[in-house]
C-alpha cells in the first residue's frame, strides 16, 4: 500500500473541511467542518506512524481526539449561550467585535 | 500505471481495494456534510466520515486509535452535536440560509489548498510503500503515554477537566 493513499485522502478531507468553515453560516455546521479538519490531521499522523514504525504518531492522534472532545464541548456550550441570548447562531449576525 | 506497479510489487491488493471503497465513501460523505441543506443530515453524514476514518485506522494497523475514534467521536461527540442542533433550532428540516453570502469564495480556496497539498505530498512521498505491519500492541502505546509523554498526558487530562467545567459554567442558565 502506498503512503500517498492515506496522505491524499487526508488532504481531500482537510480541503473539504476548510471549504465548510468558509462557506457555512450556521455555527454548528462550522464546528462539524472543524471536526473534518481534525480527522484529516489524525489520519496523517497514523499514516506517518505506520510509515516510520514508531507508535508516536498514534499517541499524537489520541491527543488530537482528546483535544477535539474538549473543543466540541466548549464550542457547543458557547453556541448554546449565544443562541439563548440572541436567538440566532448565524455567524454573520455576530459582528459586534468587528472594527 | 500505479496499479501495475502495485501488482508487480506484490502489494496487498485486498488492502488497496478496501482502502479505495472506504475512501470513496468518506469523500462523498464529507462533501455531503458541507453541502447538504439539512443540519441533521449533515450530522449523520459526518458519522459516515468518522466511521470511515476509524476503518482506515484499522487498515493502518492502529486498532486502539480506531476504537477510541468510535467511542469518542461516534459515541460522544456526535451525541453532543445532535444535542446542539436540537437545542438551537426550532424546526427540523431543510433550511435555505445555511451558507454565507460569500460562500463561493470557499471553492477556489479549497481547490487551491488541495492542489498545493497534493503537489507537496506527491513530491515528498511519491512512491513510498507502507510496510505490512501487524496490529500495534496497546502495551506499546501505554508505555509511551506513561514514560516520555507523561507530562503532556497529565496536561491533557487537565485540559479535559477545564473544558468540562467551562462547558458547564457557560451552558447553565442562572
Amino acid at each position: 500500500m502506498l503512503a500517498v493513499n492515506f496522505l491524499l485522502l487526508a488532504a481531500v478531507l482537510f480541503s473539504v473541511g476548510v471549504y465548510g468553515v468558509i462557506a457555512r453560516r450556521n455555527a454548528v455546521m462550522v464546528l462539524m467542518s472543524i471536526e473534518l479538519i481534525l480527522n484529516a490531521v489524525s489520519l496523517n499522523l497514523v499514516a506517518f506512524s505506520l510509515m516510520t514504525g514508531a507508535v508516536d504518531g498514534q499517541v499524537f492522534a489520541l491527543y488530537v481526539i482528546a483535544i477535539a472532545a474538549a473543543e466540541v464541548g466548549v464550542g457547543l456550550a458557547m453556541v448554546l449561550m449565544i443562541y439563548r441570548n440572541r436567538k440566532t447562531i448565524a455567524l454573520d449576525d455576530l459582528s459586534e467585535m468587528k472594527g | 500505471m500505479s496499479a501495475v506497479i502495485l501488482a508487480a510489487d506484490g502489494v496487498n491488493v485486498a488492502q488497496n481495494v478496501g482502502f479505495g471503497i472506504i475512501a470513496a465513501a468518506m469523500i462523498f460523505a464529507a462533501l455531503k456534510v458541507v453541502t447538504t441543506d439539512n443540519v441533521v443530515h449533515a450530522a449523520l453524514w459526518l458519522v459516515v466520515v468518522l466511521s470511515g476514518v476509524a476503518a482506515q485506522y484499522i487498515l493502518a494497523a492502529a486498532e486502539f486509535v480506531a476504537i477510541s475514534q468510535v467511542l469518542v467521536y461516534i459515541g460522544a461527540v456526535m451525541v453532543l452535536f445532535l444535542f446542539g442542533i436540537m437545542l438551537t433550532r426550532a424546526q427540523i428540516g431543510k433550511e435555505t440560509d445555511l451558507n454565507n453570502k460569500g460562500w463561493a469564495l470557499g471553492i477556489p480556496v479549497g481547490l487551491a489548498l488541495l492542489g498545493l497539498l497534493a503537489w507537496a505530498i506527491l513530491d515528498a512521498f511519491g512512491d513510498d510503500v507502507l510496510p505490512d505491519a501487524g496490529p500495534t500492541p496497546t502495551v506499546a502505546l501505554s508505555d509511551q503515554f506513561l514514560s516520555i509523554y507523561l507530562v503532556p498526558f497529565l496536561a491533557i487530562s487537565f485540559v479535559l477537566l477545564a473544558a468540562a467545567i467551562g462547558a458547564i459554567v457557560l451552558a447553565r442558565k442562572d
